[in-house]
């Protein structure tokens, strides 16, 4: 942010010594235009990333597609990218794509994409400088006959838009805006990124549809899972005190109509009481009384540090919008149906804070299915819901990710540090209402240690409940090896022996205890379809209206194949979004994380079946259960892991 | 041999160790020596090697030790009958069968030709008391003997070894067994067990056997335990030393170990297979040097082999250290059939009377 925004003022003052082309080809490496590889990916981002903001700025589920033909040179490629947003204003048309840094987004605290880019029009003006080419734009607003169409040129000596051509047409879509522009770009060497970009897109934006259409005509889909737009980010209106620089302080005191800096200070940033404004300007050694407008520039210095050793209380989270668990989950198995892995799990972190910006972590992992085994782990890197492609190595995902010892967790990592090596993929989203990029390229988050800590506590969590996974899966191969043994093989040993010395075939039982010597839990979840209003059926239903379209279906069985009898307790863990319907047998407590049963006495190889009944979830959001055992030592029990306490 | 009614209670007993064990609610398990180089000694007594006080036991607590146990309960199920029946079975043919056992069949020969050689541990019983014979035939041999032989229409039928044979020789039979078999006179001096067929046949070409007085026996690479019986029988019914000429490997000095000290294999039945006072004639790493034969390069594997006879009990002597730790530093190997690099006459007129004034069977 701090490059664009002085970037932004330097404009202001040089607009008239240079030309905005000028600036945009001084830049245009840390801007993603680089080269004709990158181009293409980051025309395609820019406007893929207002098309996201858009719909979901008007609670719209978004509906994008991206088509990329053949220009008329070599290397000129065409790219259209349409979607079923609110539309633009017109007037607003030729500012958004004809004026550099021209944006609503700008100044809003809240969770977007947009900070992201520097805004179509860059790719609008790289286009036109690569190719000569305008860019074309047809916008309908819902509830309007016709559609706007605009034919812009950026006038590059006054960074302001030049309408080549404008008319009103007709569209047979209701709302939504289409745009259109020529670059020049390698879309040999760029289509693998581009794929990539689509895919991860859809997978931290669950409840958009993207297509995606090469110049073959090759189209590919990348489908919605969810129907629920994400919770809607409330704006902060004022900053935070900790995240402020110099250049917005001194703005803001421009713009303020206040007298004295106490009410400076209290009206126009948030979690600024009375009591820290006073510790504040107690610390900087001012006035609290004096005119903000007379601070001089040292003053203004010693107030910003003030902001930093005065504890401020931390600022609200309801401007974040983390994907969430269930959602996670979903958007990777569905990407990665291919591959059909053997286990997903993601976590979503609680909100956190550094330097006064609020941030949110999530992380999920993909494991086993056809992925390598002998390669390192992929890792999929995002922030605010955008996929992070370059950079790799400088991102604090990475840096995270490589302070772990993942030998633990039965990955393999040479002297446990660095990117371990097995069939994996790593998801990690940073959400925050200012990511702080490692530069202006915005492709690498920086190593800031309350992010990095976040990250690891978020793969951490994720890792153990893996590891449990592979354990538990390697356990249950062993004992199943076992059931062959005492149920097929033993049987014909006894009856083999017994009809040689022609002797009745013995009881076995207590040898099957002693070999076994265990106890034994398995469950499986099925799913049931149920009937929404009317006759139809539906399998997303989730968070709508109440009305659910699946029933998960947990059962579990508990054998005891100790020679004594066994006595303990059992804990099945339930999503948080879930609601517990039929429990069987009646347990000993539901709370919103468990359900706690007290199972009665079992004798040797007698068994016991529970289940219960899970609304509110789609199908294979919950498809293995994580049970756990209390008052029995864990090491007998194949299928359950030690029970920690609430 | 043991009579068939002690065949049959030694194989009961077997079901009846299992029986008694699930019985008494304990997991049912059969021991047996440990088949291994770990777990080979030399026996005073008989002068062979015999397996140790290693006990093996395969037992139903795991997946692959019920798998064993089922096998053997059906294995000797099934020669019970081949018994009471009368009849007899290859151990190929045993292979097959075993694809009737439902869960107790075999995943290849191998493992049911294991087996067998586990039961004959198990009740000290061979491999014929169970009416099991191999697939390969024995070998075959050409020199101044007459043998007598009972054959399937029950006749006897006396074969002179050099007049009533081919250039391939006397076939020997599975079962060498004096039921079966008997030496009925001898004109020769020694017993030349070769390796190859190669030279087998250049020594019968060579008339060796007459103008040394040698009965030339041909091993077949590793020696069938029909051959090696018959070897022994030579040695002890007609005191007739033994000499073994093999090529200049690994693999070769195994071929000697078996004749003899025994197989590790089979070391159950050493006294009954061994010729402990057989010596190893060549081609042995000290005659690559002083015949300076013509050599190839040692194999990664021919070298683990090597390393791994260094620890082999058998070859715990002074003259094998010596031969394969010169073998390793050579790195090099060598055949029988390299003598042909100075004629094929030299190996009968030259090498093997050298060898044989060496161990003084000959005079100079």
């Amino acid at each position: 942010m701090l490059l664009t925004r002085k970037i932004a003022y330097e404009l202001a003052k040089k607009q008239r010594e240079i030309s905005i082309a000028e600036f945009f080809e001084r830049n245009k490496h840390i801007l993603g235009f680089g080269n004709p590889t990158r181009a293409i990916v980051t025309a395609v981002k820019e406007a893929v990333d207002n098309s996201l903001d858009a719909c979901e700025e008007a609670g719209i589920l978004p509906d994008v597609m991206v088509e990329i033909t053949k220009g008329d040179r070599e290397n000129e490629v065409k790219i259209a990218v349409e979607d079923n947003g609110p539309g633009i204003v017109e007037k607003q048309i030729p500012p958004i794509f004809g004026k550099l840094l021209y944006g609503s987004r700008f100044h809003a605290i809240r969770q977007s994409r947009g900070q992201q880019g520097i805004g179509i029009s860059a790719a609008v003006l790289y286009g036109q400088l690569s190719t000569g080419k305008h860019a074309t734009i047809i916008s309908k607003i819902g509830g309007e006959e016709f559609a706007h169409f605009y034919e812009i040129a950026i006038d590059t000596q006054k960074n302001s838009p030049e309408i080549v051509k404008k008319d009103i047409v007709n569209w047979d879509k209701e709302h939504g805006t289409r745009v259109e522009i020529y670059i020049i770009g390698d879309y040999r060497r760029g289509r693998r990124f581009l794929y990539e970009y689509l895919q991860n897109t859809s997978v931290v934006n669950p409840h958009a549809q993207i297509t995606f259409i090469e110049p073959s005509g090759e189209r590919h889909v990348f489908e919605r899972v969810t129907d629920s737009l994400p919770k809607p980010t409330v704006e902060l209106k004022k900053p935070h005190p900790h995240g402020i620089e110099m250049g917005t302080l001194i703005k803001m005191i421009k713009n303020s109509r206040t007298r004295k800096l106490s009410t400076f200070l209290k009206t126009e940033f948030v979690s600024m009481g009375e009591r820290t404004t006073d510790a504040v300007c107690r610390k900087a050694g001012l006035d609290k009384d004096m005119d903000p407008k007379s601070l001089t520039r040292e003053q203004l210095a010693r107030l910003l540090s003030a902001f930093k050793e005065v504890k401020i209380m931390a600022p609200p989270t309801d401007c974040l919008s983390p994907i969430g668990e269930i959602l996670i989950k979903r958007s990777l198995k569905h990407e990665t149906r291919e591959i059909s892995p053997e286990f997903i799990v993601a976590t979503t972190r609680p909100p956190s804070v550094y330097s006064g910006h609020p941030f949110q972590v999530e992380a999920g992992i993909v494991y086993g299915g056809n992925l390598e085994k002998d390669t390192p782990v992929k890792i999929m890197r995002f922030a605010n819901r955008v996929p992070l492609l370059y950079q790799q190595g400088d991102c604090v995902t990475t840096i995270a990710l490589s302070n772990i010892d993942w030998r633990r967790y039965g990955l393999e990592q040479r002297g446990g540090k660095g990117i371990p090596v097995g069939p994996a993929i790593f998801f990690i989203h940073v959400a925050s209402t200012s990511v702080p990029f490692t530069s202006e390229s915005k492709e690498a988050i920086a190593d800031i240690p309350e992010i990095e800590n976040e990250i690891k506590l978020a793969l951490r969590e994720c890792a153990r409940k893996m590891q449990q996974h592979i354990t538990k899966k390697e356990k249950r191969a062993k004992t199943r090896e076992k059931f062959i043994l005492i149920t097929k093989i033993l049987p014909e040993i006894a009856k083999k022996s017994a009809a040689m010395l022609e002797k009745p075939v013995p009881p076995l039982d207590n040898v099957i205890t002693k070999i076994m010597d265990v106890v034994w839990i398995e469950d499986s979840v099925e799913y049931e379809k149920v009937k929404r209003d009317g006759s139809q059926m539906t399998l997303d239903s989730f968070g709508q209206h109440g009305e659910y379209g699946c029933i998960t279906k947990s059962k579990i069985t508990v054998v005891n194949y100790k020679r004594k009898a066994q006595q303990f307790n059992l804990y099945a863990i339930i999503p948080n979004e879930a609601i517990v319907g039929f429990v069987d047998p009646k347990p000993e407590k539901i709370t919103d994380r468990y359900i706690k049963w007290s199972l009665p006495a079992i004798e040797p190889t007698e068994r016991i079946e529970l289940s219960f009944e899970l609304a509110g979830l789609n199908e294979g959001d919950f498809d293995e259960n994580e049970l756990y055992v209390e008052g029995i030592n864990p090491d007998y029990v194949i299928g359950a892991n030690k029970w920690e306490g609430d | 041999m043991e009579t068939k009614r002690n065949v049959l209670e030694k194989l009961d007993e077997i079901a009846m160790r299992v029986y008694s064990d699930l019985e008494k609610s304990e997991i049912p398990k059969i021991t047996l020596p440990t088949r291994a180089k770990s777990n080979i000694r030399f026996d005073e007594k008989l002068n062979v090697w015999k397996y140790g006080k290693g006990v093996t036991s395969r037992s139903a607590k795991t997946l692959d030790g019920a798998y064993m146990l089922l096998r053997t309960m059906y294995m000797a199920e099934f020669i019970k009958s081949m018994i009471k029946m009368k009849k007899s079975s290859t151990l190929r043919e045993l292979y097959y069968i075993s694809e009737g056992w439902d869960l107790a069949k075999f995943n290849s020969q191998q493992e049911s030709d294991h087996l067998a050689e586990d039961l004959e541990t198990i009740t000290g019983c061979l491999r014929e008391d169970f009416r099991l014979r191999p697939e390969e035939d024995g070998a075959r041999i050409i020199g101044d003997i007459v043998v007598e032989e009972i054959t399937r229409s029950g006749e006897k039928r006396r074969i002179h070894c050099q007049d009533d044979v081919g250039d391939a020789g006397y076939s020997i039979p599975y079962n060498v067994e004096k039921e079966k078999i008997n030496f009925k006179s001898c004109d020769a001096d020694f017993v030349l067990a070769i390796e190859t067929g190669g030279m087998f046949d250049r020594l019968v070409e060579n008339g060796f056997d007459e103008t040394h007085r040698a009965i030339l026996v041909h091993l077949k690479g590793q020696p069938a335990r029909s051959t090696r019986r018959f070897i022994k029988r030579l040695n002890e019914e007609l005191h007739l030393p033994v000499f073994v000429f093999t090529d200049c490997d690994p693999w070769s000095y195994r071929i000697y170990a078996s004749v003899a000290y025994g197989a590790i294999k089979t070391a159950h039945i050493s006294e009954y297979l061994a010729t402990p006072s057989a010596q190893f004639l060549g081609v042995a790493p000290s005659d690559i040097v002083n015949y300076d034969l013509p050599t190839d390069k040692l194999t990664n594997e021919d070298v683990k082999a090597l390393k791994s006879e260094l620890t082999d009990p058998r070859f715990n002597s002074r003259f094998w250290k010596d031969e394969i730790n010169l073998q390793l530093k050579l790195g090099k190997k060598s055949e029988q059939q390299a003598l042909a690099k100075y004629g094929l006459d030299y190996v009968t007129d030259v090498y093997l009377p050298e060898k044989l004034v060496q161990f003084g069977v000959l005079k100079k």
